[in-house]
């Protein structure tokens, strides 16, 4: 009875490969978003800097994300990475390897290398524990940049980082024009890599994970393995954030280690909404123009607002507003005749 | 040595009382609730405003200091805390972390940036030698407090009715409101309590630990450090956790300041890998 209304094994799994293809397809909102941002650094150069630093807020945001949004690790010392991809980049420019993209890669390996040795220590225990663990591994670094003063510049910060043109052709300008392109360009590659690696079955293997790791390795999937995984490919995009700052900013001072950075990734993300990519692009405009508001109006105190937006998000439970957004966006679609689901240029 | 000793040890006494209102919001609450050095900071304001405008004798501000931070956690806690104790616990630190910075603000718009120093009395200030140990006035007097703090809380927690509610309360909220005790009661008066033992820490510390409107962020991590190391299922984990930490602290900065805060936070991120529950609790 039941095996007769089963449908065959293999229509199941061409049923599944459709769905999950259509899933991963590129989305017309998200062709109109790439554009935008393309269309915005062109015809601003005014705002090179801005643009920059969005830039890398955004890509830092986006490894906080794969980490949080996709695997479900709450992390509060998410700069620990970001500092040591700063400063190895940094150090690198200082020390005579001047190739921008070679610094990076170095950078990324360096962080992913952390995130690999400091995964093991993450892994064990709870919510509470694992705070407590990034935290101190934060905290940790902070101290080694603060007191390896010979070899970071202490609270002086490092000096003389001068990399070189990007590729061997584009020299960095004081306007942040080169910067800004530059910073771009990588974000856009390294969103390319994330949206491919969430969209494959090792992302789907962490969702299921997130949403309930008992029954994750009930199926079979490796949970460890792939915490461990992640968690290195995140600390990696952190590195390579961090090495963007240092070379475009051709400065690294000890705050790319501070518990603010890790508290201000996370409320980008959360700003902007965990779990699909985007959230951590968007939050990171949306931060930005915050903070620049903000300072407009109360140049000292802007903090406090962006601890009251903190507050308000979670009070107004921020899971039902994503919910809200969400249909307010389909509402409006609907409204104008197009269908969210067929949206889908790839299948 | 036996002087640092003895200033470790009023340290971490001094840590503990600022602590252990956190040892029962995250420890028994489940709560965590990053924002716990706000309640101290707003005690040590206290003291000096009423001491630098009012002109009130600095023992005297003491227990003004713990009632104004047990009003001010009683607000917070019956305005916003009540609304996240059942949410995750990420929720939890965005809420608090984002009550830190506008803590942290507020403070620096009321108060000023600066660090503000508190002029204890002469009879504080003086040191006595005895048997070849230098003991400050105002050390022992903080040991003193603190050790009469920790045996009223743990009398309270032990053998007085409200204490076994509230350890009902916390042991299964639901079954103890079945039973008739008004939980929602007990988890705010226990929330100002903690709020106001902090709010009496941060007064008496302000001369050791120094005040300014960073502190919630600088000495979060030690409170922290307190109650997870500690472990949370007694009074006496937190204490002794705190005791080491302040000695340990106290010594370190001593004999080898290169290292700076690096041996205390290696020593956390070990003991919570050997011992995830705590160096003092047996595991649930």
């Amino acid at each position: 009875m039941m095996a007769g209304a089963m449908p065959e094994p293999a229509a199941v799994e061409t049923s599944l490969a459709r769905v999950f293809a259509r899933r991963a397809s590129w989305r017309l909102s998200e062709i109109v978003f790439w554009i935008g941002a393309f269309l915005i650094l062109l015809v601003w150069p005014s705002r090179s800097l801005l643009i920059n630093e969005i830039a890398i807020l955004a890509l830092f945001a986006l490894s906080l994300d794969l980490i949080l949004g996709y695997a479900g690790i709450v992390s509060l010392g998410h700069a620990a990475f970001f500092g040591t991809g700063a400063y190895v980049a940094g150090l690198l420019t200082k020390h005579g390897l001047s190739d921008p993209t070679l610094g990076l890669a170095i950078a990324a390996a360096s962080a992913a290398a952390l995130g690999f040795a400091t995964s093991f220590l993450v892994l064990r225990g709870a919510d509470l524990t694992r705070l407590m663990v990034t935290l101190g591994v934060a905290l940790m670094l902070f101290e080694i940049a603060n007191q390896a003063a010979a070899l970071t510049g202490g609270a002086d910060g490092l000096q003389g980082v001068a990399p070189g043109p990007v590729l061997g052709l584009f020299a960095f300008d004081i306007f942040g024009r080169t910067a800004s392109v530059y910073s771009f360009a990588v974000l856009i590659l390294m969103f390319l890599v994330a949206r491919r690696i969430t969209n494959s079955p090792f992302g789907l293997s962490l969702r299921s994970i997130r949403d309930n790791p008992l029954r994750a390795a009930a199926i079979g999937i490796p949970v460890a393995r792939r915490l461990v995984a992640v968690y290195s490919i995140g600390a990696a995009y952190a590195g390579v954030a961090g090495a963007l700052l240092a070379q475009t900013t051709q400065f690294v001072s000890l705050d790319v280690f501070d518990f603010a950075r890790s508290a201000d990734v996370l409320l980008v993300l959360i700003i902007g909404g965990t779990g699909y990519l985007y959230g951590g692009l968007l939050g990171a405009v949306a931060f930005k123009a915050m903070q620049d508001g903000f300072a407009t109006i109360t140049p000292q105190h802007w903090q406090f607002w962006i601890g009251f937006v903190l507050v308000a998000l979670v009070l107004a439970r921020r899971d039902r507003l994503a919910r809200l957004g969400h249909q307010g966006m389909s509402f409006v679609a609907t409204r104008l005749g197009i269908d969210l689901g067929k949206m889908g240029t790839g299948s | 040595m036996l002087t640092i000793l003895f200033d470790g040890v009023a340290y971490g006494m001094l840590l503990f009382v600022l602590a252990c209102g956190l040892a029962v919001t995250l420890g028994l609450m489940n709560f965590v609730n990053l924002a716990h050095g706000v309640f101290a900071m707003a005690g040590g304001y206290v003291t000096v405003i009423l001491m630098e405008r009012l002109g009130v004798p600095f023992l005297a501000t003491l227990p003004l200091a713990f009632l104004a931070a047990a009003l001010l956690g009683l607000v917070l806690e019956r305005l916003l805390y009540r609304h996240l104790y059942g949410r995750s616990h990420l929720d939890q630190v965005l809420f608090s972390i984002g009550l830190v910075f506008m803590a942290v603000s507020a403070t620096d718009y009321f108060m000023g940036s600066e660090q503000r120093i508190i002029k204890l009395p002469v009879f504080l200030q003086s040191r006595v030698e005895w048997a070849g140990v230098s003991i400050g006035i105002y050390r022992s007097l903080i040991i003193v407090i603190c050790g009469v703090l920790v045996v009223a809380l743990q009398a309270v927690l032990t053998r007085t009715r409200f204490g076994a509610r509230l350890r009902a309360a916390v042991d299964d909220a639901r079954v103890a409101r079945g039973l008739g005790i008004d939980v929602t009661t007990i988890f705010a008066v226990t929330f100002a309590i903690g709020s106001g033992l902090a709010g009496l820490g941060g007064a008496l510390g302000a001369e050791i630990l120094g005040l300014d409107p960073n502190f919630p962020l600088k000495f979060m991590i030690y409170f922290l450090i307190v109650v997870t190391v500690g472990g949370t299922s007694s009074i006496t984990g937190p204490f002794l956790a705190s005791l080491i930490l302040g000695i340990a602290d106290v010594a370190g900065k001593y004999y080898v300041p290169a290292f700076g805060a690096f041996v205390i936070y290696s020593v956390m991120i070990l003991v919570l890998i050997l011992r995830p529950q705590g160096l003092f609790a047996r595991p649930r």
